[in-house]
This record gives C-alpha cells, sequence and structure tokens, in this order.
C-alpha cells in the first residue's frame, strides 16, 4: 500500500519529479528507485528478453528411468503459457542439476535395500540464451517397480526475469519445500499401501509355492529331488528373501523420522493433520507390534493378493506409475493446489514483489496503527523460523553486498575433485559418475534386481548427459548438506560403465547441439555425432515411449520437431503479441504507443529493463522505530516476508488487456451494467480462505468504489460518515447492488480491532442498537410488506447513530461534511482508472491519516495537563490547535482523526487477555439529505 | 424520516406531528452521553438495577439470574444463579462491622419464594429463606437497626443472620407492594390502597427481639397505592393508580397535602384547571416518586410533574414528556431530571426557571427540514399557554438517549460514572460522557506507556 507498481510509471514524468524535489527527501526504505531509463522513454515494463514463454509458470519434470528427463505437467496448465518454450529441453537441464540423487541400494555392509531420506535440493540455474531462469527443487518419490525404488522428480519456478528468481530464492524455496513435503508425504503413504500389497502377494506366493512343494514331495518318493523339486524350493527360498526384504523396507518408510516435520513450522496438509498423526501413531506401532498392522489391513479389505510370478515382467514391457500414482490423491491434490498458490503468488513483476514485501515490513513496524486500514491478520503468521534465519541472513548480507551473487551464504561447495566451484558459475555435476558409482551396489543384489533393469539404467545414465555451459547454476541452499552428500558419493569407486553403449535409447536424447556442451571428462560411448544432428531442436518423441500414460497425461507436447522454421515464425509472432500483452500493465503511461526497442537479442541493459529492482527490505533502519521503538515491534522484523497470499494482478496475460478496457467503458455506464464485467474473472477460483482481504477482493473493491465516487456526487460525506465512525447504512430492494456499494464502501472502513472489517454487507432483520457498535457499514434490505415497516421502524428510531444511503431512490441522510481530507480521498475526476490503483491510492492517504492519528493520540500534552494546576480549558485548547495548526485538519476532518485515536487507544490499552469491549461512539448532530 | 425512508410523500400530517410529545432533534449540545456499551447478559426483561459501591451495581429481572457490572468498563463481574422464578424485589445490605472491613450484600426476591442473600465480592450465596408464603414483594433494610424486612402477604422482620425476629399477621392477598422507613421506628407500608403504619418496638426479654405492632391505617386514597416515597425526616408522600398524590407527616401520619388534579375529577376546581390530561386513570396513574428537599417529582401517566412542597403546588409539569408511561424518575444533583418510559427512550430534563426562558428550542435536526418541526411549535405553544397561571418553572429537554428497543424499566445515575438502563429488551445500555472516557483512555494510555518503559529514548 505504501507504493504502488503504478508509481514507477510516473516517475518520468517532470512535473511530478519537481514536486517530489520540494518535498523532504523520503527515508531510503520507503523510497521506490526511480526508473533508470526514463530519460530514454522506455518502458518498464517491455522486458520481453528473449524467453519464449508469456509468464512464469511451474514446471514438474521427472528423471524416468525408462526415456530420460521428461516434463510432467506445467502450472498453469495451459499450452499458451510455455508457448515456444521447449520444455523437453529444459526438463533435460533442471533435471541434470540434481545434486541430491544418492539412490537406493544395498549399502556396502548392509544385507538389506536400504532406503535414504533424501534431503531435496533446490538450486537456482540460468539460461540466458533461452531468458528462461529457474528455481529448480528437487525431490525422490519411493516407487517399488522403480529402480532402486526411488524416482527423481523436481519442480521448477521459471521465469523470465533472473531477479525475481535470486531475490524471491528463499521464499521460493519456503513455498516450494512445503509443497514437496506435501507430496512426499503422500508418497510415503502410498508406498507404504504398495509393500504391503506387495507383501500380501508374496505371502500368498509363497504359500502356493509351499503346498506345491509338499505336493512334490509326497508325491516324489525316489529319494533325491528332481530338477523341479529343486527349483521350486529356490523359487521359494527366493520368495522368503523377498519378504523379508519387504517387509524391512516397510519398517523403513514407516520409520521415517517425523519428528523431522514436527520442527519445521510448516504443516502442508493441516485438514488431515488428526488423520496423519494418527497414521503416524499406527506407523509407530506397526514397527513393532503385529496387531497394529492387522488394523491397518483393516480399511484396506478390498485387496486380494495375487500370485508372484518368479521372473516379473520386462523392465520396458511394465508401465511406470504416473505421478498421480505415486501419491496418494489426498495429498497430491493439496500438492497441486499449493503449486497452483506458488504460481499465483510469485507471478508477475518482481517489483510488485518487493513492494509488497517493503510494504508488509513496514507495516509489521507500525503495530499500533497498522489494524485500523490493514487486514493484519496475515501479518500475525508467524514465519517459520528455520526458512527465515537464512532469509535474515541473506538480507543483511545484502546490505553490504548488495547483490546476491556476493553473498557468502549459498554456495556450491562440491569436494569431488572434478568439480569446480566457483561463485558465479558452479558446473553441472555429471550424473555420469553417480550413476556409475551406483553400480557396484547394484549388481549386489542380482537376486533382488534382475539384470534386465540394468540395461535400461544404463540407456539413461547415457541420456542424462548435458552440458555445464549456457546452464549457470547460480546457488542452492544447502551448502552443508550438499557437502557431505557428495563427499559420500565421492567415496564410492568411479567406475565405467560396463555396459556401456549397450542401448541407443538414451542417446538420442541428447538434445540442442547449440547450447549443450560435451564435457569431456565424460568418456561416453553414447555420444555419437549423428544423435547431435538428428535431434535438433528438441525432439524427444521420436522415442517409441516418449507417450507413455505419463507424459501424456497432463503434457501434451504442441512441437513438431519437422517444422522448425515455422515454429520460429511462431514465436516471433508471439513474440509481439506478449509486448502487447506486458505492455498493458503500463497502460496509463502515455508514451505506451511509442515504438518499442528491437526486442530480439540484445542484451537486457539496452532493452530498457529495469536493472536494479527495488531490493529487498533491510531491517537496518532503527531510527524509524525512535522512541515507541519498544513497542512497535519486540520480534525483530524478518527481512523477507511471506508474500503467500499475494495474488499479484500484474499478471501478463490478455486478462488486463480485456480488464482495464471494459474499465474505461464502463466508467460512465450505470452500476448495474458494470457489475457483469468486474464479477467475470478468468482465474477460476481466488482459493483465498485464509485472507478475506485478497488482492483480488481489493481490486473489486478499488473499481466498484471509483465507480461509486464518479456517480454519487454525495460521496464525500458518505465517506466521512464511515471514517468517522457513524455506521452507514445502505439501504436497498436488491441485493447485487446493496452488497456491490458495500464492497466499494468497506475500503474506506477503520477496523475496530485485529479482527475483520466491521462490514455486514446483507441484513433482512431490523436493526438494533448493537448492531451498530459491532457494525460500521451495513447493507439493509428493503422490504415493501408490514415487515418491511419494521426494519424502517427500527432506522428512523436509531438514525442519530447511522447515516443512510438510499441505492433505490439515490439519495444519502447524514451529516454535513465541510473538511478537504475526503475530497483528496475520493475525487470524482480523478484520473486512476484501475481498481486495484485507485485501492493503493486510497490506502496511501488513509495511512497518511493513520500517522496523524498516532502523532495526535500518542502526544502526552494533548490529552494531559502538563502541571497539576493547569486548568482542561488550556489542555482542550492546545488540543484543538495542534490538530489545526499542527495537522492541518479543517473542520470535520478533526472528528476522523479523533476517532482514529480513540480507535489507537482502545487498541493499544486493551489487556491482551480479553478483548475490546465495543463501543458506540456519536454524536449529537443534525443530518442533512443529500440527492443527485 | 420514516416517511422519507418508506418514500411516500410528504404530508404535513406527519406522524411525529400528531403526537404532542416534544422532541428535541438530533442536535442535543447538552447532552453528555456521547458513548454508549450494550451489556448482554439477560435473557429476559431486566427490571432492577441496583448499586453496590462506587464502581459496582447489580442488575435482575424476570430471568432469574443477578449480574454485577463494573460502571466503569462494563464489564460482567459475576453472574448469581440461585432463583428459579422472576426476580420481584432487590435490595443492596452493606455490613459495617467496626471489626471487619466493609461487606457487600445483596438481597434479593423471587416469585419462586425464597429470598437470598448473595455476597458481592466472591459470588457466592450467603443465606437463603424459603419458608415463605407468599412472594416477597419488597425488601426494606433498616440499617440503624440492622434488621431488613421482607413484606409480602405479611410483614416479616430478619437480623442479620436471617433469623426470623417477628412478623405480621396476614395482611391481604395481594400483599405490600411498598415499603418506607419513617422515623421513631417506624414503617410505612402501602397494602392495596390503605396505608399501613407498623412500629417495631424492642421485645422485653432484652437480646435482639423485636415486636412488629401496627399503628394506624390510614384510608385516604381511593384507589391502589403505587409509589412511596421519603422526602425528609418529617414527611413522606405517596401516589395512587387514579392519580392523587398525598403528602403525609411522617411523626403524626397526618395528611399534609393532597393533589389530585392530575385526574379530572376536580376535587379543587381552582387549581390549575389547564393541567387536565385524559379520563383514563391509566394516564394519571403516579408511577413512580422521587424528590429532593423541595420538590417531589411525580411521573404520573405519559408526563412528569414537579410538586413544591412550600407552595403546595404544581409548579412545572410536562404533560406528555413521553409517548408512553413514565415508569422511573430520579432527580440529579444538577437540576437536572432524567425519566425513562415503555416507548423506551430516556429524556433528560432540566428544571428552569420562567423568566430566563431561553429562546425557543430551535429543532435544526432532520425534522426541521422536512417541515415536521410542526410538531414542537405546538407543544410550544401549549406551554407558552401554561405560561399565563403557570408556575414559574419549566421543564426543558436537554437530551434523549435512545438506544432500547422496548420498554426501559429503570435507570441507575452513577454520576461521572455515566448512567445505566435496564430494559425490557434484555439489555442494560450504559451510557458514558465520551469527552470524559476519551480522557481518561488517554490516561491509561500514558501510564500503560510508562510501565512498558517505551516513553524513554531508546
Amino acid at each position: 500500500m505504501i507504493s504502488a507498481p503504478d508509481v514507477v510509471a510516473f516517475t518520468r514524468e517532470e512535473e511530478l519529479e519537481d514536486e517530489l524535489c520540494s518535498e523532504p527527501p523520503l527515508p531510503e526504505e520507503y523510497s521506490v528507485p526511480l526508473f533508470p531509463f526514463a530519460s530514454h522513454g522506455a518502458n518498464p515494463w517491455a522486458r520481453v528478453a528473449s524467453s519464449k514463454f508469456t509468464r512464469d509458470f511451474i514446471l514438474i519434470s521427472e528423471f524416468s528411468e525408462q526415456v530420460g528427463p521428461q516434463p510432467l505437467l506445467t502450472i498453469p496448465d495451459d499450452a499458451k503459457v510455455s508457448g515456444t518454450f521447449d520444455l523437453n529441453y529444459f526438463s533435460l537441464r533442471i533435471m541434470s542439476v540434481d545434486y541430491q540423487a544418492s539412490f537406493v541400494g544395498h549399502p556396502p555392509g548392509s544385507a538389506y535395500p536400504k532406503l535414504n531420506f533424501v534431503e531435496d535440493s533446490k538450486v537456482v540455474l540460468g539460461d540466458s540464451k533461452e531468458g528462461a531462469f529457474a528455481y529448480v527443487h528437487h525431490l525422490t518419490l519411493y516407487d517399488l517397480e522403480a529402480r532402486g525404488f526411488v524416482r527423481p522428480f523436481c519442480m521448477a519456478y521459471i521465469s523470465a526475469d533472473e531477479h525475481k528468481i535470486m531475490q524471491q530464492f528463499q521464499e521460493l524455496s519456503a513455498e516450494f519445500s512445503k509443497a514437496s513435503e506435501c507430496l512426499k508425504t503422500g508418497n510415503r503413504k502410498a508406498f507404504a499401501n504398495e509393500l504391503e500389497k506387495k507383501l500380501k502377494d508374496l505371502d500368498y506366493t509363497r504359500t502356493v509355492l509351499h503346498n506345491e512343494t509338499e505336493i512334490q514331495k509326497k508325491a516324489n518318493d525316489k529319494g533325491y529331488y528332481t530338477t523341479q523339486a529343486i527349483e521350486k524350493a529356490n523359487e521359494l527360498a527366493s520368495v522368503e528373501k523377498s519378504i523379508i526384504e519387504h517387509q524391512d523396507l516397510l519398517k523403513q518408510i514407516r520409520s521415517y523420522p517425523y519428528r523431522k516435520l514436527k520442527e519445521s513450522d510448516f504443516h502442508p496438509y493441516e485438514p488431515e493433520c488428526a488423520l496423519d498423526q494418527a497414521n503416524a501413531g499406527c506407523d509407530q506401532d506397526l514397527t513393532t507390534s503385529e496387531p497394529a498392522e492387522t488394523h491397518l489391513y483393516t480399511h484396506v479389505p478390498s485387496y486380494t493378493p495375487k500370485l508372484i510370478k518368479a521372473k516379473s515382467a520386462k523392465c520396458f514391457d511394465k508401465k511406470l506409475k504416473t505421478l498421480e500414482e505415486l501419491c496418494d490423491i489426498y495429498f497430491f491434490t493439496q500438492t497441486l493446489d499449493q503449486l497452483h498458490q506458488i504460481e499465483r503468488t510469485f507471478r508477475g513483476d518482481v517489483c510488485y514483489l518487493l513492494t509488497d514485501q517493503i510494504s508488509r515490513a513496514l507495516l509489521k513496524q507500525q503495530s499500533v496503527t497498522n489494524f485500523l486500514f490493514e487486514d493484519v491478520s496475515f501479518l500475525d503468521e508467524k514465519p517459520p523460523e528455520k526458512q527465515y534465519r537464512g532469509c535474515r541472513g541473506l538480507s543483511q548480507d545484502a546490505v553490504d553486498g548488495r547483490c546476491l551473487e556476493e553473498s557468502p551464504a549459498p554456495k556450491v561447495v562440491i569436494s569431488l575433485g572434478s568439480y569446480k566451484s566457483s561463485v558465479e558459475c558452479v558446473p553441472i555435476k555429471m550424473e555420469q559418475e553417480i550413476e556409475d558409482s551406483q553400480e557396484p551396489k547394484m549388481t549386489e543384489s542380482v537376486t533382488f534386481e534382475h539384470q534386465e533393469n540394468l540395461d535400461y539404467l544404463d540407456a539413461d545414465i547415457k541420456g542424462s548427459i548435458s552440458s555445464g555451459e549456457s546452464i549457470e547454476v547460480l546457488g542452492t541452499e544447502k551448502s552443508a548438506s550438499g557437502l557431505t552428500k557428495s563427499e559420500s558419493q565421492a567415496s564410492l569407486p568411479v567406475s565405467p560403465s560396463p555396459q556401456a553403449g549397450r542401448s541407443k535409447v538414451g542417446s538420442r536424447r541428447t538434445v540442442s547441439e547449440d547450447s549443450i556442451e560435451v564435457l569431456s571428462t565424460c568418456p561416453s560411448e553414447s555420444l555419437i555425432p549423428e544423435d547431435f544432428k538428428a535431434s535438433y531442436p528438441s525432439a524427444i518423441n521420436e522415442e517409441p515411449y516418449a507417450d507413455d500414460e505419463e507424459g501424456g497425461l497432463r503434457f501434451t507436447p504442441k512441437l513438431n520437431p519437422d517444422n522448425a522454421d515455422e515454429q520460429e515464425d511462431i514465436s516471433k509472432q508471439e513474440d509481439l503479441v506478449q509486448v502487447d500483452s506486458t505492455c498493458c500493465i503500463g497502460k496509463e503511461s502515455p508514451n505506451f504507443l511509442e515504438p518499442l526497442p528491437d526486442l530480439g537479442q540484445k542484451p537486457c541493459d539496452e532493452d530498457g529493463v529495469v536493472r536494479i529492482p527495488p531490493q529487498p527490505y533491510r531491517q537496518a533502519e532503527q531510527g524509524l522505530r525512535g522512541s515507541f521503538g519498544g513497542f512497535l515491534s519486540h520480534d525483530g522484523i524478518s527481512g523477507g516476508l511471506l508474500p503467500y497470499e499475494l495474488d499479484s494482478r500484474y499478471l501478463t496475460g490478455s486478462r488486463d488487456v480485456s480488464k482495464s478496457s471494459l474499465d474505461e467503458c464502463s466508467d460512465s455506464t450505470s452500476y448495474i451494467s458494470s457489475a457483469a464485467s468486474t464479477c467475470s474473472d478468468r482465474t477460476p477460483s481466488p482459493a483465498h480462505p485464509a485472507c478475506p482481504a485478497s488482492e483480488r477482493h481489493k481490486k473489486k473493491a478499488g473499481q466498484n468504489a471509483l465507480r461509486f465516487i464518479r456517480q454519487y456526487p454525495f460521496a464525500h460525506p458518505a465517506i466521512y460518515s464511515l471514517l468517522s465512525g457513524r455506521t452507514l447504512i445502505v439501504l436497498g430492494e436488491e441485493e447485487a447492488i446493496v452488497k456491490k456499494l458495500v464492497t466499494a464502501l468497506s475500503i474506506f472502513v477503520p477496523n475496530c480491532g485485529v479482527y475483520a472489517k466491521p462490514v455486514k454487507h446483507w441484513v433482512t432483520s431490523p436493526l438494533h442498537v448493537v448492531d451498530f457498535q459491532k457494525w460500521k457499514l451495513i447493507g439493509l434490505q428493503r422490504v415493501v410488506s408490514p415487515a418491511g415497516v419494521n426494519v424502517l421502524h427500527a432506522l428512523s428510531r436509531y438514525s442519530r447513530y447511522v447515516s443512510i444511503l438510499d441505492a433505490d431512490s439515490k439519495t444519502l441522510r447524514c451529516p454535513l461534511y465541510k473538511g478537504t481530507l475526503v475530497s483528496r480521498l475520493a475525487d470524482h475526476r480523478t484520473q486512476i482508472k484501475r481498481g486495484s490503483t485507485y485501492y493503493m491510492h486510497v490506502q496511501s492517504i488513509l495511512t497518511q491519516l493513520c500517522s496523524k492519528a498516532f502523532l495526535f493520540t500518542f502526544c502526552h500534552h494533548l490529552h494531559l495537563p502538563i502541571s497539576e494546576r493547569e486548568p482542561e480549558e488550556s489542555v482542550v485548547n492546545r488540543r484543538m490547535n495542534f490538530l489545526k495548526l499542527q495537522l492541518g485538519l479543517a473542520n470535520e476532518d478533526i472528528k476522523i482523526v479523533q476517532y482514529l485515536a480513540e480507535l489507537l487507544k482502545l487498541q493499544y490499552i486493551q489487556e491482551p487477555g480479553q478483548g475490546v469491549h465495543p463501543l458506540l461512539r456519536f454524536d449529537y448532530v443534525p443530518s442533512f439529505l443529500y440527492k443527485i | 424520516m420514516l416517511r422519507w425512508l418508506i418514500g411516500g410523500g410528504r404530508e404535513p400530517q406527519g406522524l411525529a406531528e400528531k403526537s404532542s410529545v416534544q422532541t428535541i432533534g438530533e442536535e442535543q449540545i447538552q447532552n453528555p452521553y456521547t458513548e454508549l456499551l450494550v451489556l448482554k447478559g439477560h435473557q429476559d426483561i431486566v427490571r432492577f438495577l441496583v448499586q453496590i459501591d462506587d464502581f459496582r451495581f447489580a442488575s435482575a429481572g424476570d430471568d432469574g439470574i443477578i449480574f454485577l457490572w463494573n460502571a466503569q468498563t462494563g464489564e460482567k463481574l459475576l453472574e448469581l444463579h440461585g432463583h428459579t422464578h422472576k426476580i420481584t424485589a432487590i435490595a443492596p445490605f452493606s455490613s459495617s462491622d467496626a471489626s471487619e472491613e466493609k461487606k457487600h450484600l445483596i438481597l434479593t426476591a423471587s416469585a419462586d419464594r425464597t429470598v437470598i442473600v448473595w455476597d458481592c465480592t466472591s459470588g457466592r450465596q450467603v443465606q437463603r429463606v424459603s419458608c415463605f408464603h407468599s412472594t416477597v414483594k419488597c425488601l426494606t433494610v433498616l440499617q440503624r437497626l440492622d434488621v431488613w424486612l421482607s413484606g409480602g402477604s405479611d410483614l416479616c422482620v430478619w437480623n442479620r443472620k436471617l433469623d426470623l425476629l417477628c412478623k405480621t399477621s396476614h395482611l391481604t392477598d395481594a400483599g405490600i407492594s411498598a415499603m418506607v422507613e419513617l422515623p421513631k421506628n417506624c414503617v410505612a407500608a402501602a397494602v392495596g390502597k390503605e396505608l399501613i403504619i407498623f412500629r417495631l418496638i424492642a421485645s422485653n426479654d432484652g437480646s435482639e427481639g423485636w415486636n412488629v405492632l401496627e399503628v394506624k391505617r390510614l384510608i385516604d386514597h381511593q384507589d391502589n397505592i403505587l409509589s412511596l416515597v421519603n422526602v425528609n425526616d418529617l414527611t413522606f408522600v405517596t401516589g395512587s393508580h387514579v392519580g392523587e398524590l398525598i403528602v403525609w407527616d411522617a411523626l403524626d401520619w397526618t395528611k399534609q397535602a393532597c393533589e389530585c388534579n392530575f385526574s379530572d375529577s376536580s376535587v379543587h376546581p381552582d387549581v390549575q384547571p389547564e393541567i387536565k390530561l385524559s379520563q383514563s386513570p391509566n394516564e394519571t396513574s403516579v408511577q413512580h416518586l422521587t424528590s429532593d428537599e423541595e420538590c417531589v417529582f411525580a411521573a404520573v401517566g405519559k408526563g412528569i410533574y414537579v410538586y413544591n412542597l412550600q407552595m403546595k403546588r404544581v409548579i412545572a409539569c410536562q404533560r406528555s414528556a413521553h409517548d408512553s408511561s413514565v415508569l422511573h424518575i430520579e432527580k440529579l444533583p444538577n437540576r437536572q431530571l432524567i425519566s425513562c418510559s415503555e416507548d423506551g427512550s430516556v429524556r433528560i430534563w432540566e428544571l428552569r426557571e420562567k423568566q430566563q426562558l431561553p429562546a425557543e428550542p430551535v429543532p435544526t435536526g432532520f425534522f426541521n427540514m422536512w417541515g415536521f418541526g410542526r410538531a414542537n411549535k405546538q407543544a410550544n405553544q401549549a406551554a407558552k399557554k401554561m405560561q399565563e397561571n403557570t408556575p414559574t418553572y419549566f421543564l426543558d429537554l436537554v437530551g434523549d438517549l435512545i438506544g432500547h428497543s422496548s420498554a426501559v424499566q429503570m435507570f441507575l445515575y452513577f454520576g461521572e460514572l455515566g448512567l445505566a438502563t435496564c430494559s425490557a429488551d434484555h439489555l442494560i445500555i450504559l451510557w458514558k460522557e465520551g469527552e470524559r472516557e476519551s480522557k481518561l483512555r488517554s490516561l491509561t494510555l500514558f501510564q500503560k506507556l510508562a510501565q512498558n518503559g517505551d516513553l524513554q529514548l531508546k
């Protein structure tokens, strides 16, 4: 609310700059950096760069053991989002920087396969050529049928804006960790279920085999065993072994360190928390006692065990589980919801995100006044300590270095000799070695893992080769854990794969000749030159199983590798479209129609892109806190606040174009007709259960408010009523109209406490004095019936406490307003056209008002005598002088500040245990009737 | 206002115009109450408010629950459950034993034929008496004798320990409706139309025994006596349902004066013939009486009358002070008078001398704007008519408090702390002086700042 993105665009205008100069300079933390290329007439939103996608999106990819890296789904799930951007290629890249990849197998010394509870790794990588920058979050899911029981996945937040990824790293990391944790929990659940089923199968098989052996034994009295019998006995033995192994696995998966989850503050699956805990408790029991296990079985009674063939099907025949199948369905949808939320949170301009974070941080400091006009519920939520510790470190570093890259916190240190680690550029890890290092382990478990598995393993290994040239790994979070892991990996013998080159499947997957540099350290036979040529620009669907179920489920590659030229054309066209859509943000800027600079391949700096977006808020300004520092904030402010509820409106979609044009059209049209336009919203659901005052609501309210002040000449006294704490009743027959007016006016209602706004959208019963105590803005139904008369009787009875806005006859009955404040707040000739902009305008003026109220409230001598003997009158005089001269308030404006001051006092003196006693303050002032 | 809301035209026969009740409009400069607190708790009509000490009061009503409130903050202090029926009488009963600190008790009588003594600090039932044959309708504490009386179909005298000291024989089925303490250990009790004087006589056998003796029966009232109030040590006043007001000598129980002209029976046709009300006895029943040293203030029907004891006549009146019966009336120290009524409003009046008749009250409110102000003109014309030979005083409406949606049963004036009103809408409203409250909050705020150490520069 303190600064709006729109403000940036205006900094070009000279007269505004002059005005700014005349005023004392703002403290640094309040200032928005001026747009550096303003003089060139460039548009700050012209950042199209060279990216081939129109907006940020989230990509989920898998390193499939069958086909190598493949994209699974994008969020939003819309083919238009990624445009001509090559998801296959990018999947390959992001999957190839996985540092965690410690796979499961038989560790040297252990008899059974061991599950590793691998921590996720978080990497930032950029591909300047593609214009894509990504936060990449790697995770592993368990799959009984997969090699080593693990399936590597990754979720990537892909944006064209490098700064966004870098500056929002902590936030992204926190959010993605939550989503990942949720997904993994669901996966563990599914995995345990799978194991249970498998165990049943094995058990059943064993019984069958046992019976057969017995029969054979009986039938056979020759004294020696037939080969058949020996075979059976072997089979039986291997089944027995398999059972033990699976039981062990089940034990392992159930002994997942849940305490780890409890330590961390996030619980992504709150709704099922109880159930989960029950399960967790159950799981603990299961590891020790049998009855509990049977209990768990009871709720999956439908499963009938199958006979397991001694030799399982060939690996290539079997179908890998889809992501959905890998995860408990509840958790899967939960994860998707979270990812959608992340996408909504982080899309849009980084400037918006940062200003929002700054204003949040500042708001949090203003703990005495912030409740008045802000929704402070989100400020109260405690940021997870664990994640923000790092964040604070970062922001403090930023004070010195001003640049994330220079900060010492996130660095990738890899101890392998062949890995170069430098600050700017960390060459990607060579998958080959890790993969190879698995081999000795794998070969030990022949009885369990069939030889065939190894074949395709090799194929994958070859497929995973990628280069470090254009992929710059810019930073990872877990340097410490990464270190230990790579050390352990390094200790494994590095041996070239004996089966290398046996399959050509993977080698065909090497892609994009121009941007991949084959690592010379990798002695792979699979890198046959023709593969490079054949695969330009990005062809993975040549592979026979490329479109298996998993790929086809959500992700449908639209591109045909043959018509590369066509694609280029398309991409050019899309570039143009992109320009339009991104520019619509700055639509109010008169320079919109200027020819845009050549957007082709120029470096960013010449494109007129904001190179220095606002830095994240730094907690360095102690002076701000002044003498009230003690109560302003006791627990410090974390630098990066969680912008979880932020639903950025500044998406670079076509929606804003249509919206803003609608806005303009409907400005002068009637209220009802414009209603439809505001209601329509392309985004399916705001999904903000926790945050009532979502961005969308703000925008809507702002639009409605704009319309209100343009349509009603008596908007000023109405707003004055709200600001001075006099309940305003919107009376009307039609619910929709009344509610719309109430929404519009709600942005002017000061909160009485930290709870929800005192706004009641629709009431049908007669009002009572208690209602005026509780609500400051009420939508009331007008009924033409005897019952309705009661409603009106009550209204006329309590008319001294309320202002009444009659939506039907367009009249207003309320006290006179002669102040100046509201006219600045609600100027019917305002040039502001967008709802969200107007909302911010209102918020900034209200913040000003808050600071006046704060000053007034906390000046001792304005309320209490300086000396014992001082008469009351002189205090009153002093108070009025202060209000009039110091604060520059006129007439009724004084009452507004006085009312806000009372609210501040009430809030401050409120005892923590008990809520504020709701009290109704009023004045005996005459009301007047306003008509259009 | 209503008409405007309904959307009709502005016909001259507005609702407001029909009634001759004086209205004040929305601008009330002299009305100090600009803040209100709604106290919720009761589930039925709240009938009684009683002050316990400087900042606490108790409320009771038809739901049988007694609540104790903080008059400053509006905080609910205690909730006393014990009665099963509605409460019929309540009286504070504070003991001031020299040995122990002051102990606040309250007595409550209920339709369940019990009387309970409550401790106001702990909220405990101290004692409970349930040997009554009928509902106790009034309770009177004689602090001087350290006994209390309960009045129902008979009169009982109790001591602090709740021992029954003595009782009268069965009086009537209707029972005693009001009691007042008189000098010389006497008590006046209103029983139907009769006023019975009882005297308490210390029993001969020493020990704190008392005997109660009926001394005199006064049968001057034509109808049931509704109100009974002490003026000073020498006089007390009674009012009846048909609008008789009789001033009695407290020592020899003789009639000093009688005012019956509230009704049209015209016993004294020579006295103020213009003060005539409609014929219905309900309109003239003396609902409540209060007094200061000079005057008796009577709530008669919808009106308020001020009777001067020395002049022995009504010196000022407001025939229709409210839209409906006035239920309670109280004199404030600053020549102001507060009345509450069945119409749900509380009004503040000021007794002013005629000579300094201020400019005609100018209603600047909404009604004026709409031409509804004529109602006031009528009222004023009526007042002018009275001027000629009525008294030198008149009652001026200073402000009204509108908050309750139903009859305001009673109110309690707490001085600076404000005014508590209770009503049939189950609510109690605490009316506060906004200016004072604002200042108090500032004071608290700076105290808290100092306490938190936030005032020091850091």
